[in-house]
């Protein structure tokens, strides 16, 4: 390490120590570059990705209001995957790249989103649930050391916290329907409950990044803490709903095994954004030898655009 | 296929008057006006009455933060560096 | 939360597409009673036509999600499809307030609001739409091309319908100008920028302008929206194509049938569902 080099790591890591943010100008370690990438990708492409098993209930859903609540719930996945493709693009990777390697596989994306979704009760427990263990995960990303992440996440919780009550509120609503729709409730509850809680990510002695990440400041929490938050927060709202929540035991090996792609809808989570992009080539082809054909727009002499 | 990904833009936002535009995040448009309707659209969901400044990232030009850093040796670069490819291995999620 | 640059932006739920469709009622707070001098039975079946159209074309819109050319595009045909199922449901609304009769039954107890009951236990034959609307998604500039035809005649049709002695229609109308205004404005660059842009993206415009304008009469003779489109094909370079509407029996398409099948099926299933 040169002078020079010496000189800028200690001034890195004063400003991780003060607790500041690290801005995409500031010198950093290629180690922390990297692992902010590999993190903020993997949290854009679920985003994206996340928006597919309750995307495919938006032309069923039951009532005007809920088909309103739903669009709006998956445009904004949409528009988180968007925010944070753009933190990315901070360090020099483009939106571009970081969707060739998820189609490609070289990066990966929640696991949670390989899960089928069976019911429109799902749409509930998706919100209640996986946007709750979101939250969880998401609220200490707010003061994440990498400016231009925590910034995105200021935005994205707001909009979470809409995600989780809407969801909670559609599982209240059919607790009071029919008997039919109590059992849909509970049956969906049973089957995310557990995924719900590997959401966390794998127990803190398995997880050999995390410690790097916490010195860092890019995680803030480990993964045992933030599942035992959720699953503190998680029983005073089954009790109010009426549903029992199933155990808390963890088949670790399934969890490895659908976050290496063995998920029930893996290939057709891929394939489904595969098409998308796809079939858009030729319209962002389009735009783009527009733009470049179209003379700049006049710009009105208007004195301080201010 | 030919690669063909739209420039990056900034957006500024003022939520309402006597507010300073705020830097919200940025968007991809192929073009100054769709650029600003997807502002509108991403960013305040066209609520109605707030000014949205867009701007190509790469007309941007910066003050370098360290100007001992050596990656940034001329200063006034600008923001927006061009994509470096990242090899990102196998990881756990984190959501 | 410390340090958040977006403290002047987040003010309050309302301006969230979630902030509009939170509402139980969606006619809460308006004017109910039907004017005198018109008859309640025309009214309801005239907001039954404007409903209908909004709702099965907001349903084609919203099969766009996840699926759009880009993730901007994505969240700009989710707002547009969220638009017209908001009209929807206050145009059904406003149907059923003011003919009851329109409403299908359900069985008793059922607590299914009557806006819904007239979007999901309709069968197709009862429907009023165009069929413009209901024709399957083509391509991206397909749905540039109904757009841009849909929205311009409906604006210049709520723009008339401002002075409609309803006023709970004039309100409704109200909103949706500012609505179809942004759509409209939305199709009409893309569509000048699919005809300028390459020449496969020109090739696919013209063919799904062909689609569309042999759907557009249906829309009605409207001098406004004539002109309207007449100007934005002329920005585009692109002419009017020469197609003849298609012969529709019993007025609708079966690709109609096939929505409201998919439309309906969690609502039929549970006809006494809470949702
Ligand atoms: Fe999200
Ligand atoms: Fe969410």
């Amino acid at each position: 390490m040169t002078a020079v080099e010496a000189d800028l790591a200690a001034g890195f890591a004063a400003t991780i120590a003060a607790g500041d943010r690290i801005e995409p100008r500031d010198w950093m370690p290629e180690g922390y570059r990297r692992t902010v990438v590999r993190q903020v990708a993997q949290h854009a492409h679920s985003e994206i990705i996340g928006m597919q098993p309750e995307g495919a209930w938006i032309t069923r859903a039951p009532s005007l209001r809920r088909k309103a609540i739903l669009l709006a719930k998956v445009q904004d996945e949409a528009g988180h995957g968007l925010y944070l493709y753009s933190a990315c693009e901070t360090l020099g990777v483009s939106r571009q790249d970081l969707t060739e390697q998820l189609i490609s596989g070289a990066q990966k994306y929640s696991s949670i989103f390989n899960y089928p979704t069976l019911s429109y009760a799902d749409v509930g427990t998706i919100g209640w649930l996986v946007d709750g263990a979101a939250i969880c995960n998401q609220v200490p990303l707010c003061r994440t050391s990498y400016g231009p992440y925590g910034r995105a996440m200021i935005r994205i919780c707001k909009e979470e916290s809409f995600h989780q009550r809407q969801g909670f509120e559609l599982l209240a609503t059919m607790m009071r329907g029919t008997d039919e729709q109590r059992a849909m409730v509970q049956e969906s509850v049973d089957r995310f409950w557990r995924p719900a809680l590997m959401m966390f990510g794998p127990p803190d002695a398995d997880s050999p990044n995390t410690q790097q990440s916490m010195e860092w400041g890019i995680k803030r929490h480990t993964n045992d803490e933030l599942r035992a938050r959720f699953i503190e927060m998680t029983a005073p709202q089954a009790a109010a709903l009426g549903v029992t929540l199933p155990g808390n035991d963890l088949d670790w090996d399934e969890f490895w095994r659908v976050v290496k792609g063995g998920g029930p809808c893996a290939t057709e989570r891929i394939a489904h954004r595969k098409q998308a992009h796809d079939d858009g080539a030729w319209v962002r082809e389009a735009a783009t030898a527009f733009a470049a054909r179209e003379p700049r727009e006049p710009q009105e002499p208007r004195g301080a655009a201010r | 296929m030919t690669r063909s990904e739209w420039p990056l833009y900034e957006v500024f936002v003022r939520s309402k008057r006597g507010l300073n535009h705020v830097h919200v995040g940025s968007l991809h448009a192929p073009d100054d006006a769709l650029a600003l309707r997807h502002a509108r659209d991403v960013y305040t969901r066209r609520s109605e009455g707030v000014s949205i400044w867009v701007v190509r990232s790469d007309a941007i030009t910066a003050s370098s933060p360290d100007e001992k850093d050596p990656l940034f040796a001329p200063s006034g670069d600008k923001v927006y560096r061009h994509p470096t490819f990242y090899d990102i291995p196998d990881d756990v999620p984190h959501m | 939360m410390d340090d958040n640059a977006y403290a002047g932006l987040l003010v309050d739920d309302a301006h969230w597409a979630f902030g509009e469709a939170a509402h139980d009622d969606p006619l809460a707070g308006m004017d109910l009673t039907v004017p005198d001098g018109i008859d309640p039975v025309e009214l309801a079946s005239y907001c039954l036509v404007l409903g209908d159209d909004a709702l099965v074309l907001g349903h084609r819109l919203s099969e766009w999600c996840s699926r759009a050319p880009d993730l901007e595009e994505d969240v700009a045909l989710a707002n547009i499809a969220l638009d017209l199922v908001g009209q929807a449901r206050l145009l059904l609304a406003r149907a059923a307030a003011a003919d009851p009769a329109l409403v299908p039954d359900l069985p008793e107890g059922s607590p299914v609001p009557a806006e819904d009951a007239l979007a999901f236990f309709r069968d197709a034959g009862d429907f009023r739409n165009a069929t413009l609307v209901e024709l399957p998604n083509g391509d991206f500039a397909e749905t540039v091309c109904r757009v841009l035809v849909f929205a311009t005649h409906r604006l210049a049709l709520f723009e008339r319908l401002s002075d409609h002695p309803d006023r709970a229609l004039r309100g409704i109308a109200a909103r949706g100008v500012k609505e179809l205004t942004y759509h409209r404005d939305f199709a009409g660059r893309w569509f000048v920028v699919l005809a300028g842009g390459t020449e496969e993206s020109r090739r696919r415009l013209e063919a799904g302008l062909a689609t569309v304008w042999a759907h557009r009469r249906e829309l009605g003779e409207d001098p406004q929206a004539e002109e309207v489109l007449g100007r934005v094909l002329d920005a585009a370079g692109v002419t009017a194509p020469d197609v003849r509407p298609p012969a529709i029996l019993g007025g609708h398409t079966p690709h109609l049938t096939d929505l409201l099948a998919e439309m309906q099926s969690v609502a039929r299933a549970h006809p006494r569902g809470r949702w």
